[in-house]
Protein backbone atom coordinates (compact mmCIF):
# COMPACT_ATOMS: atom_id res chain seq x y z
CA UNK A 1 0.00 0.00 0.00
CA UNK A 2 2.96 2.30 -0.66
CA UNK A 3 1.15 3.95 -3.57
CA UNK A 4 -1.81 4.96 -1.41
CA UNK A 5 0.53 6.56 1.11
CA UNK A 6 2.32 8.34 -1.74
CA UNK A 7 -1.01 9.60 -3.04
CA UNK A 8 -1.84 10.97 0.40
CA UNK A 9 1.58 12.55 0.80
CA UNK A 10 1.62 14.17 -2.65
CA UNK A 11 -0.90 16.93 -1.80
CA UNK A 12 0.93 17.54 1.47
CA UNK A 13 4.20 17.91 -0.45
CA UNK A 14 2.58 20.25 -2.95
CA UNK A 15 1.13 22.36 -0.12
CA UNK A 16 4.53 22.56 1.58
CA UNK A 17 6.19 23.59 -1.68
CA UNK A 18 3.55 26.25 -2.32
CA UNK A 19 3.91 27.49 1.25
CA UNK A 20 7.69 27.81 0.97
CA UNK A 21 7.41 29.61 -2.40
CA UNK A 22 4.81 31.98 -1.00
CA UNK A 23 6.90 32.70 2.06
CA UNK A 24 9.95 33.44 -0.14
CA UNK A 25 7.83 35.78 -2.26
CA UNK A 26 6.56 37.66 0.79
CA UNK A 27 10.07 37.88 2.17
CA UNK A 28 11.38 39.35 -1.10
CA UNK A 29 8.52 41.85 -1.06
CA UNK A 30 9.33 42.79 2.53
CA UNK A 31 13.02 43.38 1.81
CA UNK A 32 12.19 45.38 -1.31
CA UNK A 33 13.74 42.90 -3.78
CA UNK A 34 10.39 42.24 -5.43
CA UNK A 35 7.58 44.67 -6.17
CA UNK A 36 4.50 43.01 -7.69
CA UNK A 37 3.24 46.38 -8.92
CA UNK A 38 6.49 47.34 -10.64
CA UNK A 39 6.11 47.95 -14.35
CA UNK A 40 9.26 46.86 -16.18
CA UNK A 41 10.46 49.45 -18.69
CA UNK A 42 11.36 48.08 -22.14
CA UNK A 43 13.25 51.27 -22.98
CA UNK A 44 16.21 50.43 -20.75
CA UNK A 45 19.16 49.97 -23.10
CA UNK A 46 17.40 51.88 -25.89
CA UNK A 47 17.92 55.43 -27.17
CA UNK A 48 15.83 58.01 -25.41
CA UNK A 49 12.72 58.89 -27.43
CA UNK A 50 12.98 61.89 -29.70
CA UNK A 51 11.01 64.85 -28.39
CA UNK A 52 10.97 68.61 -28.12
CA UNK A 53 8.97 70.38 -25.42
CA UNK A 54 8.22 74.03 -24.60
CA UNK A 55 9.82 75.51 -21.49
CA UNK A 56 8.39 76.44 -18.12
CA UNK A 57 9.21 80.19 -18.01
CA UNK A 58 11.79 81.49 -17.35
CA UNK A 59 13.45 78.20 -18.39
CA UNK A 60 13.70 77.54 -22.13
CA UNK A 61 12.31 74.25 -23.39
CA UNK A 62 14.50 71.35 -24.47
CA UNK A 63 14.71 68.40 -26.79
CA UNK A 64 16.28 64.94 -26.64
CA UNK A 65 19.30 66.37 -28.50
CA UNK A 66 19.85 69.00 -25.76
CA UNK A 67 20.14 66.26 -23.15
CA UNK A 68 22.80 64.31 -25.04
CA UNK A 69 24.65 67.46 -26.18
CA UNK A 70 26.24 67.87 -22.73
CA UNK A 71 28.24 64.66 -23.31
CA UNK A 72 27.75 63.41 -19.75
CA UNK A 73 25.18 61.26 -18.00
CA UNK A 74 22.01 63.14 -17.08
CA UNK A 75 18.73 62.54 -15.31
CA UNK A 76 15.29 63.20 -16.72
CA UNK A 77 12.73 63.74 -13.98
CA UNK A 78 8.97 63.74 -14.60
CA UNK A 79 7.12 65.61 -11.86
CA UNK A 80 3.93 67.52 -11.12
CA UNK A 81 2.79 69.99 -8.50
CA UNK A 82 -0.17 67.71 -7.62
CA UNK A 83 2.14 64.82 -6.76
CA UNK A 84 3.07 64.26 -3.12
CA UNK A 85 6.06 61.91 -3.68
CA UNK A 86 7.49 64.71 -5.85
CA UNK A 87 7.65 66.90 -2.75
CA UNK A 88 9.28 64.02 -0.86
CA UNK A 89 12.05 63.56 -3.44
CA UNK A 90 12.80 67.29 -3.85
CA UNK A 91 15.69 67.29 -1.29
CA UNK A 92 17.30 64.31 -3.06
CA UNK A 93 17.11 66.08 -6.42
CA UNK A 94 18.65 69.21 -4.86
CA UNK A 95 21.51 67.05 -3.51
CA UNK A 96 22.10 65.56 -6.96
CA UNK A 97 22.16 69.05 -8.43
CA UNK A 98 24.74 70.11 -5.83
CA UNK A 99 26.80 67.06 -6.80
CA UNK A 100 26.87 68.47 -10.34
CA UNK A 101 24.55 65.98 -12.04
CA UNK A 102 22.35 67.59 -14.69
CA UNK A 103 18.67 67.02 -13.97
CA UNK A 104 16.24 67.84 -16.76
CA UNK A 105 12.74 68.40 -15.39
CA UNK A 106 9.52 67.68 -17.26
CA UNK A 107 6.31 68.99 -15.67
CA UNK A 108 3.65 66.38 -16.40
CA UNK A 109 0.02 67.46 -16.88
CA UNK A 110 0.45 70.52 -14.75
CA UNK A 111 -0.73 74.10 -15.37
CA UNK A 112 2.23 76.55 -15.62
CA UNK A 113 1.21 78.58 -12.54
CA UNK A 114 0.96 75.42 -10.42
CA UNK A 115 4.41 74.28 -11.61
CA UNK A 116 5.87 77.72 -10.83
CA UNK A 117 4.42 77.66 -7.31
CA UNK A 118 5.73 74.11 -6.77
CA UNK A 119 9.25 75.08 -7.86
CA UNK A 120 9.19 78.21 -5.67
CA UNK A 121 8.16 76.13 -2.66
CA UNK A 122 10.32 73.01 -3.08
CA UNK A 123 13.47 74.36 -4.71
CA UNK A 124 14.82 74.35 -8.25
CA UNK A 125 17.10 71.36 -8.86
CA UNK A 126 16.77 71.43 -12.65
CA UNK A 127 19.07 72.35 -15.51
CA UNK A 128 15.93 73.24 -17.43
CA UNK A 129 12.22 72.60 -16.96
CA UNK A 130 9.98 71.71 -19.90
CA UNK A 131 6.22 71.31 -19.97
CA UNK A 132 4.37 68.21 -21.08
CA UNK A 133 0.78 69.21 -20.46
CA UNK A 134 -0.79 66.66 -22.84
CA UNK A 135 1.44 63.95 -21.29
CA UNK A 136 2.29 62.58 -24.73
CA UNK A 137 6.10 62.63 -24.39
CA UNK A 138 5.73 60.92 -21.03
CA UNK A 139 3.94 58.03 -22.77
CA UNK A 140 6.87 57.71 -25.20
CA UNK A 141 9.11 57.28 -22.15
CA UNK A 142 6.76 54.64 -20.71
CA UNK A 143 5.83 56.86 -17.77
CA UNK A 144 2.79 55.59 -15.87
CA UNK A 145 2.85 57.94 -12.91
CA UNK A 146 4.88 60.75 -11.37
CA UNK A 147 7.55 61.05 -10.19
CA UNK A 148 9.65 58.97 -12.55
CA UNK A 149 13.36 59.45 -13.08
CA UNK A 150 15.45 58.20 -16.02
CA UNK A 151 19.22 57.96 -16.27
CA UNK A 152 20.48 58.80 -19.76
CA UNK A 153 24.14 57.97 -20.47
CA UNK A 154 26.36 60.36 -22.43
CA UNK A 155 25.52 58.63 -25.73
CA UNK A 156 21.78 59.04 -25.15
CA UNK A 157 20.95 55.47 -24.07
CA UNK A 158 18.43 55.04 -21.23
CA UNK A 159 20.25 53.06 -18.52
CA UNK A 160 17.89 53.13 -15.56
CA UNK A 161 14.42 54.13 -14.53
CA UNK A 162 13.00 54.71 -11.08
CA UNK A 163 9.22 54.97 -10.64
CA UNK A 164 8.36 56.71 -7.39
CA UNK A 165 10.15 59.12 -5.09
CA UNK A 166 13.95 59.00 -5.12
CA UNK A 167 15.19 58.20 -1.64
CA UNK A 168 18.71 58.40 -0.25
CA UNK A 169 18.87 54.58 -0.31
CA UNK A 170 17.84 54.37 -3.96
CA UNK A 171 20.40 56.99 -4.96
CA UNK A 172 23.19 55.37 -2.98
CA UNK A 173 22.49 51.74 -3.85
CA UNK A 174 21.26 52.03 -7.43
CA UNK A 175 21.97 55.39 -9.01
CA UNK A 176 25.49 56.17 -7.74
CA UNK A 177 27.06 52.91 -9.04
CA UNK A 178 25.46 53.51 -12.44
CA UNK A 179 26.63 57.13 -12.50
CA UNK A 180 30.18 55.93 -11.81
CA UNK A 181 29.85 53.26 -14.50
CA UNK A 182 28.57 55.58 -17.23
CA UNK A 183 30.47 58.80 -16.53
CA UNK B 1 -43.33 43.84 -15.51
CA UNK B 2 -40.49 41.44 -14.88
CA UNK B 3 -40.50 40.57 -18.57
CA UNK B 4 -39.87 44.23 -19.42
CA UNK B 5 -37.14 44.37 -16.82
CA UNK B 6 -35.47 41.43 -18.50
CA UNK B 7 -35.73 43.13 -21.89
CA UNK B 8 -34.10 46.27 -20.50
CA UNK B 9 -31.39 44.28 -18.79
CA UNK B 10 -30.63 42.52 -22.07
CA UNK B 11 -30.57 45.82 -23.92
CA UNK B 12 -28.15 47.40 -21.46
CA UNK B 13 -24.63 46.85 -22.73
CA UNK B 14 -21.63 46.36 -20.45
CA UNK B 15 -20.59 49.55 -18.69
CA UNK B 16 -17.37 51.00 -20.06
CA UNK B 17 -15.33 53.81 -18.58
CA UNK B 18 -15.71 55.80 -21.77
CA UNK B 19 -17.64 58.52 -20.01
CA UNK B 20 -17.24 61.11 -22.71
CA UNK B 21 -19.13 60.28 -25.92
CA UNK B 22 -16.66 62.51 -27.76
CA UNK B 23 -14.07 59.81 -27.16
CA UNK B 24 -15.96 57.37 -29.40
CA UNK B 25 -15.04 57.07 -33.05
CA UNK B 26 -17.84 58.05 -35.41
CA UNK B 27 -17.24 54.91 -37.47
CA UNK B 28 -18.92 52.08 -35.54
CA UNK B 29 -16.67 49.39 -37.01
CA UNK B 30 -13.47 51.29 -36.16
CA UNK B 31 -14.81 52.01 -32.65
CA UNK B 32 -15.47 48.29 -32.05
CA UNK B 33 -11.94 47.49 -33.22
CA UNK B 34 -10.49 50.14 -30.89
CA UNK B 35 -12.53 48.73 -27.99
CA UNK B 36 -11.34 45.20 -28.74
CA UNK B 37 -7.71 46.40 -28.69
CA UNK B 38 -8.26 48.40 -25.50
CA UNK B 39 -9.66 45.34 -23.77
CA UNK B 40 -6.38 43.49 -24.38
CA UNK B 41 -4.26 46.21 -22.78
CA UNK B 42 -3.63 46.69 -19.10
CA UNK B 43 -4.20 50.01 -17.39
CA UNK B 44 -0.75 50.70 -15.90
CA UNK B 45 -2.22 52.72 -13.05
CA UNK B 46 -4.87 50.32 -11.73
CA UNK B 47 -3.20 47.21 -13.23
CA UNK B 48 -6.12 44.78 -12.96
CA UNK B 49 -8.36 46.73 -15.29
CA UNK B 50 -8.08 47.08 -19.01
CA UNK B 51 -7.51 50.48 -20.61
CA UNK B 52 -11.07 50.32 -21.88
CA UNK B 53 -12.53 49.95 -18.38
CA UNK B 54 -10.34 52.35 -16.43
CA UNK B 55 -11.15 55.94 -15.46
CA UNK B 56 -7.46 56.75 -14.88
CA UNK B 57 -6.07 59.74 -16.78
CA UNK B 58 -3.37 57.67 -18.43
CA UNK B 59 -5.92 55.08 -19.57
CA UNK B 60 -7.96 57.86 -21.17
CA UNK B 61 -4.86 59.14 -22.99
CA UNK B 62 -4.02 55.64 -24.19
CA UNK B 63 -7.63 55.08 -25.35
CA UNK B 64 -7.32 58.26 -27.41
CA UNK B 65 -4.03 57.08 -28.91
CA UNK B 66 -5.55 53.70 -29.83
CA UNK B 67 -8.36 55.48 -31.67
CA UNK B 68 -5.91 57.80 -33.45
CA UNK B 69 -3.87 54.81 -34.57
CA UNK B 70 -6.94 52.85 -35.69
CA UNK B 71 -8.10 55.85 -37.74
CA UNK B 72 -4.61 56.25 -39.19
CA UNK B 73 -4.97 52.71 -40.55
CA UNK B 74 -2.80 50.69 -38.16
CA UNK B 75 -3.55 46.99 -37.79
CA UNK B 76 -4.51 45.64 -34.34
CA UNK B 77 -1.04 44.13 -34.03
CA UNK B 78 0.66 47.43 -34.89
CA UNK B 79 -1.31 49.24 -32.19
CA UNK B 80 -0.44 46.59 -29.60
CA UNK B 81 3.22 46.63 -30.66
CA UNK B 82 3.22 50.43 -30.21
CA UNK B 83 2.06 49.98 -26.62
CA UNK B 84 4.46 47.10 -25.92
CA UNK B 85 7.38 49.23 -27.18
CA UNK B 86 6.64 51.73 -24.39
CA UNK B 87 5.24 49.65 -21.57
CA UNK B 88 6.61 46.17 -22.28
CA UNK B 89 4.76 42.85 -22.38
CA UNK B 90 3.28 43.83 -19.00
CA UNK B 91 0.79 46.04 -20.83
CA UNK B 92 -0.73 42.99 -22.50
CA UNK B 93 -3.44 41.35 -20.41
CA UNK B 94 -2.84 38.15 -22.40
CA UNK B 95 0.87 37.44 -21.93
CA UNK B 96 2.77 36.30 -25.03
CA UNK B 97 4.32 32.83 -25.20
CA UNK B 98 8.04 33.15 -24.49
CA UNK B 99 10.75 31.72 -22.24
CA UNK B 100 9.47 33.72 -19.28
CA UNK B 101 5.85 32.58 -19.62
CA UNK B 102 6.64 28.99 -20.61
CA UNK B 103 5.52 27.56 -17.27
CA UNK B 104 2.41 29.75 -17.27
CA UNK B 105 1.20 28.59 -20.67
CA UNK B 106 2.51 25.08 -20.13
CA UNK B 107 0.76 24.61 -16.78
CA UNK B 108 -2.37 22.88 -18.23
CA UNK B 109 -0.16 20.37 -20.04
CA UNK B 110 2.01 19.91 -16.96
CA UNK B 111 -1.10 19.37 -14.79
CA UNK B 112 -2.47 16.86 -17.32
CA UNK B 113 0.87 15.06 -17.36
CA UNK B 114 0.97 14.84 -13.56
CA UNK B 115 -2.60 13.53 -13.49
CA UNK B 116 -1.98 10.93 -16.19
CA UNK B 117 1.20 9.75 -14.46
CA UNK B 118 -0.72 9.38 -11.18
CA UNK B 119 -3.47 7.37 -12.90
CA UNK B 120 -1.00 5.11 -14.71
CA UNK B 121 1.02 4.51 -11.54
CA UNK B 122 -2.03 3.72 -9.41
CA UNK B 123 -3.34 1.31 -12.09
CA UNK B 124 -0.03 -0.47 -12.38
CA UNK B 125 0.18 -1.02 -8.65
CA UNK B 126 -3.36 -2.37 -8.29
CA UNK B 127 -3.08 -6.02 -7.13
CA UNK B 128 -3.61 -8.48 -9.98
CA UNK B 129 -6.98 -10.24 -9.79
CA UNK B 130 -6.80 -13.71 -8.24
CA UNK B 131 -6.34 -16.61 -10.66
CA UNK B 132 -9.54 -18.50 -11.51
CA UNK B 133 -10.26 -21.56 -9.41
CA UNK B 134 -8.85 -24.87 -10.54
CA UNK B 135 -11.37 -27.72 -11.20
CA UNK B 136 -10.37 -29.29 -7.84
CA UNK B 137 -11.02 -26.04 -5.99
CA UNK B 138 -14.29 -25.57 -7.88
CA UNK B 139 -15.43 -29.03 -6.79
CA UNK B 140 -14.44 -28.33 -3.20
CA UNK B 141 -16.33 -25.01 -3.26
CA UNK B 142 -19.55 -26.64 -4.61
CA UNK B 143 -19.22 -29.29 -1.98
CA UNK B 144 -18.96 -26.66 0.77
CA UNK B 145 -21.91 -24.65 -0.56
CA UNK B 146 -24.12 -27.73 -1.00
CA UNK B 147 -23.44 -29.01 2.43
Amino acid sequence: MISRRALLLAPLGMATLTGISFWMLLDRMRTGKFDPHAVPNPLIGQRLPDFSLPGQPPSPGFSAADITASGRPALVNFFASWCLPCVAEAPQLMALRRAGIPVWGIAYKDPPEATAAFLARNGYPYTRVARDEPGRVAIDFGVYGVPETYLIDKTGIIRWRWAGALTEDVIEQQLQPLLRQYS
Amino acid sequence: MSRWLLVFLLLAGPAYAVSDPAELLPDRHAELRAEAIGHQLRCLVCQNESIEESEADLARDLRRIIRQRVQAGDTDQQVIDWMVARYGDFVRLRPPFNALTLVLWGSPIIALGVGLTAVVLSRRRRPTPAAPLSPAEQARLSELIDR
